[in-house]
């Protein structure tokens, strides 16, 4: 039975160069399905990435109670001071919390690719920033004067908009702005932002106080007692979360929107593809029906000759699934795109074609196979020898 | 028109492969349909709110702060505006942030009369809305999908503004009414919508009294919209708050814009489900003609020229392209509803099927010239010789 096997598959691949037309209807039409599913899937998993790497499990930051956003929320002052004081806080040598008050707004600016204005994050920043986020490296020019108007931008904002260069000046609300340098932070979010003293943001949008306060905890393991005594604390009213799941947050519904668009499509691709693979494989047991008969005549079982044609079907299909893949991943992994993320701001990130994304994509491609290959495979093995081999 | 029988017949020559090639192309044509409608609806967006008529004036460096209420009157003054009315961003949602509810503050003269053609509201219910100050009214959509009835007394959450009175975030309302709108393809548009007094709003928030999000203007001629937004913005050039207007609809298609190059992702995947198409109809046309040889010879041979038989496998090719794309069209056209619901705010027309045609047309040309050169070019005797 095995021998059988294997001499049934390699015949019929033997003969595949003969239908190689039929066949390639089968890889392409894969190929096309895996490399829509992989593409689509890449943008959600590329989003995601972008804000699940901001931010780090010591880090918590604090909003006002129920504002959901940074840009929503308002802090006073005499709340920052509050939650300065908290047990469970990184303190620098002088006893001083490692906490950076900041104040985020959105402004206008022309993006390169479109010409039209979008929205960016400024994000007003305290002193504390190089300790509070040591992730933040300045790659070009050198970090921003407090008390003068001067920014940092973000390498992903540097590449969308328009104006972002070192040197450049940027006009905001009756004011000058010269951007001195562009950082990175490990290609999280921030790195779409602008970064500028919190104070001179403050006196430009004539706002008192803060959006949010965001604290390095002496370690992860203290963020429940941090948490605790300040939800306890009467006079707050502050929500306070680890970073990784306040952003984690604010990717779920633009990923869930992606990956419904990726796979409803792919759906319906796959669909289109599965009739596609059931024509050539139909074809291909007519083609080889001289050749099936003879098989079945000399003692060949009805199981090989099923077996041989659905795993013609499963390399085939396979071949396109890595075809597929290997396309989206040639021409979309990396690339960078931005979107209106969940803070009302441009978000810059890469599709990331991800090792899971391929095994996904190639799963499909075999799913697609077997159901392709299946009806043909049945009718190759039922095919009567006697008239098929009269019929030739 | 008299070959059509013979087209037709050698069509079906092959049942089932003629099935699936259809099937396969049936659901290409559905999706290009949706992916059309889809891309149609996010490159126009039209009527209601962002008619040609209608202008909007937000701060120019952010649309996050806001402006003095007091522009209101030289807003008004500006030759060629016929209305303008203040609206701010509340951000609320109904119970959990997933339940968003497009809650906008208005000032009830000038926001109904300028949007005095889209909304469908009783006398009655109107009435009681301008009684009770703390009165909402709300799309009737909306209030089916929290099961509100007029005369409940809602909650919602501002995840921005806090009252005055207590520090909280929760504002309630009395729903005494509800619209709908009045052109059903505004319906998804407004399918959210939930009004209240922008007198009770700027009273009761603990901060930012006075001030607004942002401006809307009806203006009497909409060729002048140009020339009016200039003069508008002219007013503030220099102030603290300068500002920029233009067409609601510019305004719209800008945010889209700012969602990404949607276009290009739809174009990309109709691009791939195209050359996949090409390859599987241009193999079962290939392989249909092949098969055909002797009896194409034949009919050459009972005197049909060169061009006729080459024009009935481009029959064929286009019978079958067209059968498909009328099908999958129509098959997407009835999809529309469920498209709309999953799509809110964008309006969807079927105008953006017709180019289907034209592609079915192109694709029909594409895989059917081969092998209809090849049938053309066939020589009689050896194409008889041929025995497969």
């Amino acid at each position: 039975m095995f021998k059988q096997l294997v001499a049934a598959i390699s015949m019929s691949l033997q003969t595949l160069p003969q239908r190689i037309g039929a066949s390639s209807v089968i890889v392409i039409g894969i190929a096309g399905v895996v490399a829509v599913l992989v593409s689509v899937l890449a943008m959600g998993a590329g989003f995601r990435h972008t804000l699940a790497d901001s931010g780090r499990a010591d880090r918590a930051i604090i909003l006002r109670g129920g504002s959901d956003a940074e840009l929503n929320s308002n802090l006073t002052r005499a709340d920052v001071d509050t939650i300065s004081n908290a047990p469970g806080l990184a303190r620098d040598s002088e006893g001083k919390a490692v906490l950076s008050s900041e104040l985020v707004t959105v402004v206008n600016i022309p993006k390169i690719d479109t010409g039209t204005d979008a929205n960016i994050t400024l994000r007003g920043v305290g002193l504390e920033l190089a300790e509070v986020r040591p992730e933040l490296k300045v790659v070009d020019g050198r970090m921003f004067h407090p008390a003068v108007r001067e920014l940092l931008a973000g390498a992903g904002a540097a590449k969308q908009f328009r104006g972002l260069t070192v040197g450049s000046v940027l006009h905001l609300r009756n004011a000058d702005w010269t951007v001195t340098g562009v950082f990175t932070s490990n290609g999280d979010v921030h790195e779409s932002e602008l970064l500028a003293d919190v104070d001179t943001v403050g006196s430009s949008i004539e706002r008192n106080g803060y959006s949010s306060a965001v604290a390095l905890l002496a370690s992860a393991a203290e963020f429940t007692r941090f948490k605790a005594a300040l939800t306890t604390d009467p006079q707050l009213k502050v929500d306070v979360q680890r970073e990784p799941e306040y952003y984690a947050a604010q990717s779920k519904a633009l990923t869930k929107a992606i990956n419904f668009v990726g796979n409803t499509v792919a759906v319906i691709m796959a669909i289109g593809a599965m009739f596609g693979a059931l024509n050539s494989m139909y074809s291909a047991v007519a083609a080889r029906g001289l050749e099936i008969a003879t098989l079945r005549a000399i003692g060949f079982g009805a199981v090989p000759v099923l077996l041989s044609v659905m795993i013609e079907a499963l390399l085939l299909s396979l071949l396109g699934g890595v075809i597929g893949a290997a396309l989206a991943w040639l021409f979309f992994n990396g690339h960078t795109v931005s979107t209106l993320g969940g803070a009302f701001a441009q978000v810059v990130f890469q599709l990331t074609v991800t090792r899971a994304l391929i095994i996904t994509g190639i799963a499909w491609a075999c799913v697609i196979g077997l159901l392709g290959g299946f009806f043909p495979a049945l009718r190759a093995a039922r095919l009567p020898v006697a008239e098929a081999l009269r019929a030739a | 028109m008299k070959y059509f029988p013979l087209i037709w017949a050698s069509l079906w020559r092959k049942k089932t492969r003629t099935i699936f090639t259809l099937l396969s192309m049936v659901v290409a044509f559905l999706l290009f349909g949706v992916l059309e409608t889809v891309d149609y609806a996010f490159a126009h967006p039209s009527g209601g709110a962002t008619g040609a008529d209608k202008l909007i004036t937000t701060n120019k460096y952010s649309i996050t702060l806001s402006l003095p209420f007091s522009d209101t009157q030289e807003i008004r003054a500006v030759p060629g505006v016929a209305e303008v009315t203040w609206i701010s961003w509340f951000g609320a949602y109904y119970q959990e942030s997933k339940n968003f509810v497009f809650a906008l503050p208005v000032d009830t003269d000038s926001y109904f009369n300028l949007h005095k053609d889209e909304f469908i509201v009783s006398g009655e219910q109107m009435q009681a809305y301008r009684n009770t100050r703390s009165g909402a009214l709300v799309n009737s959509a909306l209030m089916k999908k929290f099961g509100w009835t007029v005369g409940d007394k809602v909650p919602l959450h501002s995840t921005i503004w806090t009252q005055k009175k207590d520090g909280s975030l929760d504002w309630t309302f009395d729903i005494v009414g509800t619209f709908d709108a009045k052109d059903p393809t505004q319906a998804g548009q407004q399918a959210s919508t939930l009004l209240f007094h922008y007198d009770l709003f700027d009273e009761g928030r603990s901060f930012g009294k006075g001030s607004v999000g942002w401006f809307e203007e009806r203006i009497a001629d909409p060729s002048q919209s140009g020339a009016i937004s200039g003069r508008i913005d002219a007013l503030f050039a220099n102030s603290p708050n300068e500002t920029k207007t233009q067409p609601a609809k510019d305004f719209a298609l800008a945010f889209m814009k700012q969602l990404g190059d949607i276009g290009f992702v739809l174009r990309a995947i109709l691009g791939a489900v195209f050359f996949t198409l090409l390859f599987l109809t241009g193999n079962t046309m290939m392989q249909s003609v092949r098969e055909r040889t002797p009896e194409l010879a034949v009919l050459k041979t009972i005197g049909f020229g060169d061009g006729k038989v080459l024009g009935l496998v481009i029959g064929e090719s286009l019978l079958l392209c067209v059968i498909a794309a009328v099908i999958g069209l129509g098959l997407s056209y009835a999809a529309l509803p469920i498209i709309k619901l999953g799509l809110q705010g964008v309006e969807l027309s079927p105008k953006a099927l017709l180019p289907g045609i034209g592609a079915a047309v192109l694709l029909a040309l594409i895989v059917g010239l081969p092998p209809a050169l090849r049938a053309g070019r066939l020589n009689i005797v050896d194409a008889l010789a041929d025995k497969r």
